[in-house]
């Protein structure tokens, strides 16, 4: 970029964020290709935020591509379906896709390579259905955000119905960088997309849909807008190509202008926040009866050898995906996600789940990092943060052990997005400060109602002990007087009598 | 704390980081001072070059001293580069000719002092530079107010490299021959001679504004729009905002131009403030420092207008001629203060704090 477009770049972006190089492309560029069905599949219980599902299959069943394997349970959940069919070999512990590297439970396929798929149920016009019938098929075909939050996609549609809300905003903006699933479902599957956010709008009863587009994507932007031509109530807005444009919260002020206060939901301002491979996903729940069994993953990185996005089955195993993609070297780090939030795997034997944008593997140049300096206050996180917060002082707060005073400042508005620490000039980790502080505070919040619940424990004990001291004394001297009284009855009796008989005597 | 997370902690988000660090943003700077430094040199003549070589040299060894003494490595500390920033910074705040035990012990006492007592960099509270300039003129205000007409270097009757170290060791020889008066002592002595703006600035003697540079005072002074150039460069490449420069000199152009209208005769008039004792340095290189100055926008005004008013203030009714140096370490004190009061609004949240009201955004189309 030269240096007075840079400048006119600069006027029309944003205030907040940062601008990283995006090596989006070539990745980007290379046409979708399908994986080849892998010998193993791994399927995650838990791959949304609730309640994991429950297994209802045993190991040794056959199953077929599309067969429920593990039911919804509670309100916030999501039901897993199996990837492939073939045989269930099974349940049991994974590494999850998280850098602590836990165990999560999974159900264990060998696919059969036949693709046999279960019976389909699609209705004829969806558009006939009522709001709450459609909620409850997107809710059966397993379809959680695709962004990365992995949301019940269904929960949010009936919120959006429950709340009146007017504005479906689908994101597109696919901020992070290295990542271009979003981009290629818009340029490859335009037209599902759009029928998937008309589906949604149906669902939720809501007047219109935003499209918000980074402006960095313009093959997509131009897909979309073809595919959306028909429908006036479908707008394909461009957006300014801005980290972390793809949170929701940036993405509703600047294309609606409203803010989303701090202690509510989106929903409380009538919008509704849903990615464009979300809207893919729904389409192919109702028009084709197909649960959410496969996304595209983004695989790209320095270490990568041919890199693009993959269609891959859900429990494929980001190991059979770089081997697909091919390395060039041994992957210095391995990331599931983008680069700005994306989280660290210990090892390439992990599952990827319904919200797996990318794996990336990096080489040993793209994650150098400088040994962390002392903050200099410059203010550049200032100027970056996307919330309005003072990262600096924050991490001053907390670095001096006042975990209060950093929450004073608005930590838990920090939605850890890392373009602070991306850009400090002295390398600190403040996200790493942020992450580490607001897990402290919720387990000193965990352990005062901890504390406080034993605390009434301890007095309720106390009551009752000393009710039961009471009732105690009191039952003994009813008893003694009951005592007392049979006594005198007695005595009064045999007293009675004795005269009975000396009288009879 | 910080080693222990990194080191027990799994590598974390974000696993990229901008090409940016302290000695590239120090650099800059340096080199954006670097034309008016040479100008000044030009201007000046050997005695001055000499003296910017010591004063820096004695920033950086006063800095050395100190990161020795803790056990820290002395390379990577010194190649962050602020210490040879604020060295200069001192340096071209100082009177060209000044002897060289001048600039040692303004170098000294900027790093030792104002700096590394406080914790090192990061922690001063106060601009190093401008502390170290302070302390000299309190101290010396004899050699810290012998100014010299321009001489450039190439002229005949120039020091040559010979005559400019003795210079440097000695002191200015005949100081009648070369001494003059910056236009801001000029005329606050004949003020105080009882002869008003209107007459002394008249005079043949009198110093004028002259935008080459060619005029008594020092480096950083004279230089004013290869000054004000080099500030415009950092702000293009968003080094510094335009924040503190504007308002500073908004502050002390302001109030100069009310002054001056009400009564010409006593106060001087706008551009001359703007363009004297330093205020184009003051306003984006010293101000600036962002060590020692607010961290939001609005407190950058605040700052910067506080510079600059106080300024005016020092420079018309003060002791000294100049009020630069005096205003920046004040609203220096206030920093703390203005962070305190004065922060960014937080998205979704009102200028308090509290939480906005839904109702008034679900409106909003």
């Amino acid at each position: 970029m030269g240096l007075i477009e840079k400048f006119l770049h600069n006027l029309k972006a944003p205030r907040w964020g940062v601008h990283p190089d995006d090596h989006k492309r070539p990745a980007a560029d290379a046409p979708l290709r399908e994986l080849p069905l892998p010998k193993r599949l791994y399927i995650p219980l838990q791959q949304h935020v609730g309640q994991p599902a429950r297994p209802i299959v045993l190991v040794g069943q056959t199953v077929l591509k599309g067969q429920l394997i593990a039911e919804a349970q509670g309100n916030i959940s999501a039901p897993v379906h199996a990837s492939a069919s073939g045989r269930v070999v099974s349940i049991g512990e994974v590494t999850a896709p998280h850098p602590s590297g836990l165990p999560l439970v999974a159900i264990g396929i060998e696919p059969d390579g036949l693709d046999t798929t279960a019976e389909l149920t699609i209705p004829a016009d969806p558009f006939a259905l009522s709001p709450a019938e459609l909620t409850r098929l997107v809710a059966a075909a397993g379809v959680v955000g695709l962004g990365g939050a992995t949301f019940p996609s269904s929960v949010k549609l009936a919120l959006g119905k429950r709340s009146e809300v007017t504005t479906l905003i689908v994101n597109g903006g696919e901020c992070e960088p290295y990542l271009s699933c979003d981009d290629r479902v818009m340029r490859d599957f335009a037209a599902s997309v759009i029928d998937g956010v008309r589906l949604m709008l149906h669902a939720m009863g809501a007047r219109e849909a935003l499209v918000g587009i980074e402006d960095n994507k313009p093959e997509a932007i131009a897909a979309m807008k073809r595919a959306s031509a028909t429908f006036p109530e479908i707008k394909v807005r461009p957006v300014p190509a801005r980290y972390p444009m793809g949170s929701d919260r940036q993405l509703i002020v600047t294309l609606t202008g409203k803010e989303v206060p701090s202690d509510c939901r989106a929903a409380d301002v009538g919008v509704i926040v849903n990615n464009v491979s979300t809207a893919n996903a729904v389409h192919r729940a109702i028009r084709l009866g197909e649960p959410l069994i496969r996304r595209i993953v983004t695989v790209n990185g320095g270490a990568v050898w041919q890199p693009g996005n993959i269609l891959a089955p859900i429990g494929t195993l980001a190991s059979d995906l770089l081997a697909f993609a091919g390395l060039k070297s041994e992957p210095a780090r391995i990331v599931m996600g983008g680069p700005m939030m994306g989280a660290v795997l210990p090892h390439a034997k992990v599952p990827i789940v319904k919200g797996t944008s990318g794996i990336l593997a990096f080489n040993e140049d793209e994650i150098a990092a400088p040994e962390a300096g002392a903050c200099i206050r410059c203010g550049t996180c200032t100027s970056a943060c996307p919330m309005g917060l003072l990262p600096l002082e924050m991490a001053a707060q907390i670095r001096a052990g006042s975990l209060n005073g950093a929450e004073a400042l608005g930590l838990a508005d920090c939605i850890a997005c890392g373009c602070c620490a991306y850009v400090c000039p002295s390398h600190i980790p403040l996200v790493q400060y942020f992450s580490h502080a607001k897990g402290e505070l919720s387990e000193q919040s965990r352990s005062r109602l901890r504390n406080e619940a034993t605390k009434r424990l301890a007095a309720e004990r106390v009551v009752r002990l000393e009710r039961e001291a009471i009732e105690k004394a009191e039952a003994a001297a009813r008893r003694k007087a009951e005592r007392a009284a049979q006594k005198a009855a007695e005595a009064a009796k045999s007293a009675t009598e004795s005269k009975e008989t000396e009288a009879a005597e | 704390m910080t080693h222990n997370l990194t080191l027990t902690a799994p590598p974390t988000a974000p696993h990229t980081l901008a090409a940016n660090s302290i000695s590239r943003i120090m650099l800059t700077v340096a080199a954006t001072l670097a034309p008016a430094t040479l100008y000044g040199f030009w201007l000046y003549g050997w005695p001055s070059i000499f003296l910017w070589v010591i004063t820096v040299l004695a920033a950086l060894f006063g800095e050395a001293l100190c990161i020795k003494l803790a056990g820290r490595s002395v390379v990577s500390a010194l190649s962050d580069g602020s210490a040879l920033l604020t060295g200069w910074l001192l340096a071209i705040s100082l009177p060209p000719w000044a002897p060289w035990w001048i600039g040692v012990l303004g170098g000294l006492f900027a790093t030792i002092l104002a700096k590394q007592v406080f914790g090192g960099l990061g922690f001063n509270l106060f601009n190093p530079a401008m502390v170290g300039r302070v302390f000299l003129l309190i101290s010396f205000p004899v050699q810290m107010t012998v100014w010299v007409a321009p001489l450039p270097i190439t002229a005949a009757s120039a020091p040559g490299f010979h005559d400019g170290l003795l210079i440097a060791a000695h002191g200015i020889p005949s100081m009648d021959a070369v001494s003059s008066a910056t236009l801001l002592g000029f005329a606050k002595t004949e003020l105080s001679r009882g002869i008003d703006l209107l007459h002394s600035l008249a005079g043949t003697n009198a110093p004028g504004i002259v935008l080459s540079g060619a005029r008594s005072g020092s480096m950083g002074e004279t230089a004013s729009l290869l000054i004000l150039a080099g500030g415009m460069v950092l702000i293009f490449l968003r080094i510094i905002s335009w924040h503190i420069p504007a308002a500073l000199l908004a502050g002390l152009a302001l109030p100069a131009a009310i002054a001056h209208g009400i009564d010409p005769t006593r106060y001087l008039d706008a551009s001359s403030h703007l363009f004297s004792g330093g205020a184009m340095l003051g306003a984006f290189f010293i101000a600036t420092d962002y060590v020692t100055s607010p961290n939001s926008r609005i407190g950058q005004l605040v700052f910067g207008a506080g510079c600059g008013f106080l300024t005016f203030v020092i420079r018309t009714w003060g002791g000294y001629p100049e009020g630069m140096a005096f205003a920046v370490l004040l609203m220096n004190a206030m920093t703390p203060v203005i962070d305190r009061y004065i922060r960014p609004r937080i998205l979704g949240r009102d200028w308090r704090g509290a939480p906005l009201d839904p109702a008034t955004q679900k409106g909003k189309s």
